[in-house]
């Protein structure tokens, strides 16, 4: 079966339209569109003096694609994720983010209050450990609306009512709403921190280990909440982990790293069911055993 | 006797049932009552002695103490003048940008912090010999730190110092702004124990400076939406946070949230010390100060059932006095000055000093 001829839809350049776009209008490439990339990565690197953070890293993200980065511990995802999300400088290389406008800027460049408005807008960041990303004495409402106040919210009312159906999102009883994170259980504190960083909406969420430190029934639990909210959301997420089983669950892509290299990167799937890398290799076998 | 004044006297004369002829010393602002009494309470003497002064608003005219030779030895006002000039450009530049924390190299003082350094320092850089001193502490003229900062300034600047607020150029206080309106051309000057008030959300200094440069305030709205989930009403009653000049937000130290509203667009100068954490910060005359809130639990003050047990007063900041051991509660006006200006001119009406 022939394949049917496109339909064209674009304007031919004999259109009257076809000379409006003026010389000054930025490049077509920059303007929003679906498939254009949320994250451009572009050769970043880190070194801590001699030592070797991570280096000439290259990536794109796209909208609602999961990004996961494995490797064994000291591998440099870490700084790889503080990189990107602009916490930390590279020592070269840059990264690119396009905002919900389409504009796309380099995040170091940005100057620091637009960072940080990011930050607790269009991103989301979640840690490894709940308390370094909750506030551990404020209550659970107040932890999910502080982003909608610091965004500007001033009706309580609201922010309580925002507070209470993300609490059922994140499947935590409603009336635990003004209990401090103290008292929540380890799953229930990271369940919380990704309430309070999903509040705002974002386009873009970085993950450190978010199942670290969780028992395994916890573990499968949050995954699938995770799952279930990106897929709701279409966020798009940057995910640090060690663990393949993780990666295996969320991501679409996968790029391994070593001594903070990456050594492998492609579809989930296609790397962790056939390793060309002898490190990854090594990594799929020691896990997936049994 | 009408049963308004029967409620009144009945409660004065219960405190002081012989009531004592004026001691000799009763023109000295600084001089407390001399023996402790069990039936004392803040601004007893003061209460008792307005009534035989003459003043603006009844024949009442504060105690007044005239300045004295300045203790040789000392420098004017204490400090040096190389000290005094380093506050006055931290001061200068704190009312170019209200709200705004400005740190200065404060100096050890002849007492702890705690007690008032940071509003020392800065009254002592500000004083001149043609001002007038009034220190108050919750109100009061007669406590214990009142006295004494008091006694201090007219020891080493030899100035004059009075419990009237109408008379001062400079008032220092600690928790209070005074009732009596303050007029132009006066500096009130507050003792602050936490200049910071991103400080209980936040701990990190860097941190604290940057969301002050960069306006971000959310935070603030968090502590209050706390108090609103855990009490059912913005239950910060004090120290409550400001927005001054719609740009930085400030905490009014230990003020009662009652005195709020008069940090706005007050025709004096305020100028907050913080000694310990030497920080110096102002509210210039006439300036916007907003006191933060929700739009669904608005900003609201303290109000109080009783009037004042002495005076009468329905629109003052009371303070709660239990006066025996069965738990008799009396509310009094936490303002000594007023309180007693207000018994004068009701004494006056009555064409008398005395009952």
């Amino acid at each position: 079966m022939t394949e049917p001829a496109a339909v064209g839809f674009a304007i031919p350049s004999a259109s009257p339209f076809a000379g409006i776009r003026d010389a000054k209008a930025p490049p077509p490439a920059d303007r929003p569109s679906p498939n254009q990339g949320l994250l451009y990565v572009e050769g970043v690197g880190k070194y801590y003096g001699d030592r070797i953070g991570c280096k000439d890293v290259s990536f794109d993200l796209w909208p609602g694609e999961v990004l996961a980065i494995v490797g064994e511990s000291g591998s440099g995802k870490s700084t790889l994720l503080n990189l990107v999300c602009g916490r930390m400088v590279p020592t070269s290389g840059k990264v690119r983010y396009r905002e919900s406008s389409g504009d796309l800027f380099d995040v170091h460049k940005l100057p620091e209050a637009s960072r940080r408005r990011l930050l607790r807008t269009e991103w989301g960041y979640v840690h490894q450990n709940p308390r370094d990303g909750l506030r551990m004495r404020v209550s659970a409402g107040g932890n999910i609306g502080e982003r909608l106040m610091a965004c500007g919210s001033r009706h309580y009312g609201n922010i309580r009512k925002t507070g209470v159906s993300w609490l059922d999102r994140v499947e935590i009883d409603a009336d635990r709403i003004d209990d401090v994170p103290v008292s929540y259980s380890g799953g229930m504190q990271q369940r919380l921190q990704i309430a309070r960083n999903l509040v705002s909406a974002p386009r873009l969420v970085f993950m450190d280990e978010p199942t670290g430190g969780l028992d395994v029934s916890v573990q499968a639990r949050l995954l699938d909440l995770i799952r279930t909210l990106v897929r709701e959301m279409g966020l798009s997420v940057v995910l640090v982990t060690h663990d393949l089983a993780v990666a295996r669950l969320l991501a679409h892509r996968l790029m391994v790293m070593r001594r903070g290299e990456v050594v492998e990167s492609g579809l989930a799937d296609q790397v962790l069911d056939d390793p060309r890398h002898e490190y990854t290799q090594l990594l799929v076998s020691s896990v997936l055993q049994g | 006797m009408s049963a308004e004044e029967n409620i009144d006297v009945s409660i004065h004369n219960r405190l002081h049932p012989p009531m004592d002829p004026v001691p000799p010393d009763r023109s000295l602002a600084d001089c407390p009552h001399p023996e402790g009494r069990s039936d004392d309470i803040p601004g007893k003497d003061l209460r008792q002695a307005e009534v035989f002064l003459k003043g603006e608003i009844s024949g009442h005219k504060g105690i007044f103490a005239e300045g004295r030779p300045e203790t040789p030895g000392y420098n004017f006002a204490y400090l040096d003048e190389q000290t005094k000039r380093m506050l006055r450009r931290a001061i200068l530049k704190a009312v170019a940008v209200p709200g705004c924390q400005v740190p200065f190299g404060g100096r050890e003082m002849p007492m702890p912090y705690g007690w008032g350094t940071g509003g020392i320092q800065v009254s002592a850089a500000i004083m001149g010999k043609n001002d007038v001193l009034k220190v108050i502490d919750q109100g009061s003229d007669d406590t214990t730190n009142a006295v004494s900062i008091r006694s201090f300034f007219r020891r080493v600047a030899g100035i004059p110092v009075t419990t009237s607020t109408g008379e001062a150029t400079i008032i220092q206080t600690r928790h209070r702004i005074p009732e009596h309106p303050l007029r132009e051309g006066q500096i009130i000057v507050y003792q602050v124990p936490v200049p910071e008030p991103l400080r209980w959300m936040e701990p990190s200094e860097k941190e604290t400076r940057t969301m002050h440069a960069l306006e971000e305030y959310g935070v603030m709205h968090v502590k209050l939406y706390e108090d609103i989930a855990r009490h059912g009403e913005i239950a910060t009653s004090y120290d409550y946070p400001v927005m001054v000049g719609g740009r930085y937000v400030m905490s009014p130290s230990p003020l009662p949230k009652f005195d709020n509203p008069k940090m706005h667009q007050s025709p004096a100068l305020q100028l907050f010390g913080a000694g310990r954490e030497k920080r110096v910060y102002a509210v210039p005359p006439y300036t916007d100060v907003r006191s933060l809130d929700f739009e669904d639990y608005p900003f609201s003050v303290q109000h109080w059932d009783k009037p004042c047990g002495i005076c009468g007063s329905t629109d003052t900041y009371l303070d709660e006095i239990i006066t025996d051991d069965k738990g008799t509660r009396l509310y009094v006006c936490s303002d000594t000055d007023h309180c007693a200006a207000r018994l004068a001119s009701r004494k006056d009406k009555r064409g008398g000093p005395d009952d």
